[in-house]
């Protein structure tokens, strides 16, 4: 059907433009997809925010900042090792987007129960993960005296920023352990057999890639500064 | 070319089945727009008579004493939240996004009904905890709409404790809502447009919603992270933004925060905020005037062009609202320079508005009166922000009338006023009937010179000095005589034009029940909308075919052609040419 667009697409950056005003989906993605790649751009500003409150809180306070690497130590069999914790959460969290990864390309080629396997394997460990900074947490709370309002290494705001921004990034993981088992769920079920496409793991995927990434981000300004 | 139908793409139509899923719990995006616009209204309201009060008050502040000096803080911010985010970004988005996106497009409803629907339910729940600070002791926060801290939690501010917290979660929940419908909108826009419709083909409403939630999704954020930030110095004593601080003769807890770091998060959201209510009604009022002024709309490229400008710097220029709270001049100078480089985008707008009515064939009617309105107030209003985007004269101005005047002219009337001009314009097709004409001209006319009688005497008490958010004056030197009796005159017009909005809800309720009954396509206009099966649109929008277009939005008056207007939908031929792309 002519609906008056020109059939010759121009070439160079023009073609660019108009291939992608013409009248068809502008991402060659399914709609919830689209959706979840914008819903993530609008998250990473909210982190964006947070990290950016860290920082500036981190520089305006007057009393000297804690060191992470002391405050992240764990003594091991007598031995004393620095963010030990934290890097063996951050394999952790690497590690589950290396099986969701997996999830994602059995669920190409179909295979239902392998997709099932490996999208239940990554809710586990992002389930460890939470479980670990509940123990960090705990550590933090019980043993170092951090609170939230204050702690007796120095800036009260370590606390404050601290509990925050691992907190709403635990909150964001352990929605994502939900999000994932309910989909591991229904593919088990044989929900979208009917559809035959798996394109829901790839979605759940895009979240849980993301939740991974910021962590990475978190860990370096806070930890690693 | 391979197409993808698109429009069609696996949409299973969510078919109420009852009284309550068609109306309450209802999936049709015409249905909450409704809901939307309604709430909204509502509160909007609830604002205008907060508005009122205050200018007894401050009109004869001998006379009334409906208002203790804690009750006007309160009502004050009120006032403002309310305005700017439950009135008019809610309406906006909610109710003229949601409902004009998909018809304009050519689709059946949102990508997702479903979440679309949450979002209108979530957005009631937000109001809702909002108007319950009216009724908790404290009554509600006294902060001022910008919230700043460490004022707005500290004991000695009206509202300090439940008012102030209240308000931090009424606005976490509207943030939740409006990011749910602002996805759809979003992905509505870029995936399910019908054949035909590629993105240059838009009716501007769609471009500048669209883009105007793009910046809401994206600056959002950042007051939904201060809201959280602020809750938790409030409840549980951390010092994001509180530093050492002594109130009531007691030294608080507080130590090492940055209040000015919550004065950039909330600018952050706050500038573009002025462009996601202002933005919109650029695009409203782009397709109005078009339409009655029998003309296509000038530089339509331009237009779409400017839209993405605007939207693009509006992230880079939230610092003009701190000039006065100290920053470095090399900050100064970069913020004051991008505030008026933001000023060509808009002013090209302008142009093109001016030359759309040059030599079109003029009909008078209600919205057309309404957007004519619009340029008048929006010229002045963006003026006067020339001056206040430049620091040496903004620092002695921030803070007194000149700037109420300034805001209130470019984002509080010029965005009523094109919702007025769209409210009188959609009314045929939402409802199914026509609108009473000469209440809407008085209507119209009380409302817009109303509105000069108001704020243009505010802008010359700015330049006496005169502050804002205060209660009253008492006699100083600093303010003349004079000055009183024009706060008198200013009370008094805006008794008027509060009323006179009465008139407005009479024309709604009369037409709804006897009105005449609407024309299809009443002001013979080319989008898509006016060209459904159905006044008002059924359930899915379209007949058993979506439409299929054919030609831009703009086919007015084209040389050549019979009609002074050409469908969308209708093909290219000898007798229909094509002016348009
Ligand atoms: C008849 C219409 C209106 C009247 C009579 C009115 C009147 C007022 C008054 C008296 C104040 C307080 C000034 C002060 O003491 O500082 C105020 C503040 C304000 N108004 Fe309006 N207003 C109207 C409409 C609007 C609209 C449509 C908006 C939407 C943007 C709006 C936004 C604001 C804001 C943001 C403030 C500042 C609140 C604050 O200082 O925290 N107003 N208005
Ligand atoms: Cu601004």
């Amino acid at each position: 059907m002519n609906t008056g667009e020109s059939v010759e697409m121009p070439g160079g950056m023009q073609g660019v433009v108009s291939d992608w005003s013409a009248d068809k989906e502008a991402f060659k993605v399914p709609w919830g997809k689209a959706m979840m790649w914008i819903f993530l751009v609008s998250d990473t500003f909210i982190f964006a925010s947070f990290l950016t409150g860290y920082m500036t809180v981190r520089m305006s306070t007057t009393v000297p900042w804690p060191n992470p690497s002391e405050v992240f130590a764990l003594t091991i069999a007598g031995h004393h090792i620095p963010l030990i914790l934290i890097a063996i959460m951050t394999f952790v969290l690497i590690t589950s987007s290396g099986t969701m990864a997996m999830a994602v390309n059995y669920g190409y080629r179909g295979d239902r129960k392998k997709v099932v396997i490996l999208m239940l394997l990554t809710a586990l460990l992002g389930a460890s993960f939470v479980g670990m900074q509940a123990f960090e947490w705990t550590k933090l709370i019980v043993e170092e005296g951090v609170r939230p309002w204050g702690n007796p290494m120095g800036a009260a705001q370590f606390g404050s920023t601290f509990f925050m921004i691992t907190g709403f990034h635990g909150l964001h993981v352990s929605a994502g352990v939900i999000y994932l088992s309910v989909v591991a769920f229904k593919v088990w079920r044989g929900d979208y057999e009917k559809k035959g496409n798996y394109e829901i793991v790839e979605i759940t995927g895009l979240y849980w890639h993301f939740v991974d990434l910021v962590w990475v981000f978190i860990f370096a300004f806070f930890y690693l500064w | 070319m391979a197409h993808v139908a698109i429009a069609d793409e696996g949409q299973e139509l969510h078919h109420p089945k009852s009284w309550v899923t068609a109306y309450i719990w209802s999936q049709d995006h015409k249905v909450i727009a409704i809901q939307y616009g309604i709430t909204a209204i509502s509160v909007g309201l609830v604002a205008l008579v907060l508005s009122g009060l205050m200018r007894l008050q401050l009109g004869f502040p001998d006379t009334f004493s409906f208002l203790a000096p804690y009750e006007y803080y309160q009502y004050v911010t009120m006032h403002g939240m309310i305005m700017v985010i439950y009135l008019l970004t809610a309406l906006f988005l909610g109710g003229f996004g949601n409902y004009l996106i998909p018809l304009m497009l050519g689709a059946r409803d949102m990508v997702f009904p479903f979440l679309n629907m949450l979002s209108f339910w979530v957005y009631l729940l937000s109001v809702i905890v909002l108007m319950a600070s009216f009724f908790v002791p404290s009554g509600p926060t006294g902060a001022g709409w910008t919230l700043y801290p460490p004022q707005a939690i500290l004991e000695g501010t009206p509202g300090a404790g439940a008012g102030i917290l209240l308000m931090l979660v009424s606005l976490a929940i509207f943030i939740v809502a409006f990011t749910m419908g602002g996805l759809n909108y979003v992905v509505t826009v870029l995936q399910a447009r019908t054949r035909g419709m590629t993105l240059m083909r838009m009716p501007l409403s769609v471009w500048a919603i669209f883009v105007a939630t793009i910046l809401g999704l994206l600056a959002f954020p950042a007051l939904f992270v201060s809201a959280i930030m602020m809750t938790l110095d409030l409840q549980i004593g951390t010092s994001f933004f509180m530093p050492a601080i002594l109130s009531m003769g007691e030294n608080l807890e507080y130590e090492g925060g940055s209040p000015v770091l919550f004065q950039h998060l909330f600018w952050f959201f706050g500038h573009p905020e002025v462009y996601i209510v202002a933005l919109p009604a650029f695009g409203l009022v782009s397709d109005v005037l078009s339409t009655h002024a029998r003309k296509s709309i000038f530089g339509y490229r331009m237009m779409v062009w400017a839209i993405l400008a605007i939207g693009g710097i509006s992230f880079i220029v939230w610092a003009h609202h701190m000039y006065v709270s100290g920053m470095n001049p090399y900050f100064g100078f970069f913020f004051a320079t991008t505030t008026l480089i933001i000023a060509i985008p808009t002013a090209i707008k302008v142009y093109n508005w001016v030359l759309t009515l040059w030599r079109g064939n003029i009909h008078l009617t209600v919205p057309m009166l309404f957007a004519i309105g619009f340029i008048f107030t929006f010229i002045h209003g963006g003026l006067t922000g020339l001056f206040l985007g430049n620091v040496s004269v903004d620092v002695p101005l921030s803070d007194t009338y000149f700037v109420i005047g300034h805001f209130h002219m470019v984002m509080g009337v010029s965005p009523v006023l094109v919702l007025f001009a769209a409210i009188y314009h959609w009314f045929p097709k939402i409802t199914g009937r026509m609108f009473h004409n000469a209440l809407g001209v008085w209507h119209f006319w009380i409302t817009f010179l109303g509105t000069y009688a108001i704020y243009l005497p505010m802008h010359y008490l700015g330049f006496l000095g005169v502050p804002r958010r205060y209660y009253a004056y008492g006699t100083t030197d600093l303010i003349p005589e004079s000055a009183h009796t024009m706060n008198a005159g200013i009370t008094v017009a805006a008794f008027i034009v509060g009323t006179a909005q009465i008139l407005f809800f009479i024309n709604v309720f009369w037409s709804l029940r006897k009105g005449k009954k609407a024309d299809p396509n009443p002001w013979r206009a080319t989008t898509l909308e006016w060209q459904t099966p159905q006044t008002p649109p059924a359930h899915g929008n379209w007949g058993p075919e979506l439409p299929v277009v054919y030609r831009w939005a703009y086919e007015y008056s084209t040389p050549g052609s019979a009609e002074d207007f050409i469908p969308q939908t209708d093909p290219v031929d000898e007798t229909h040419p094509s002016s348009g792309e």
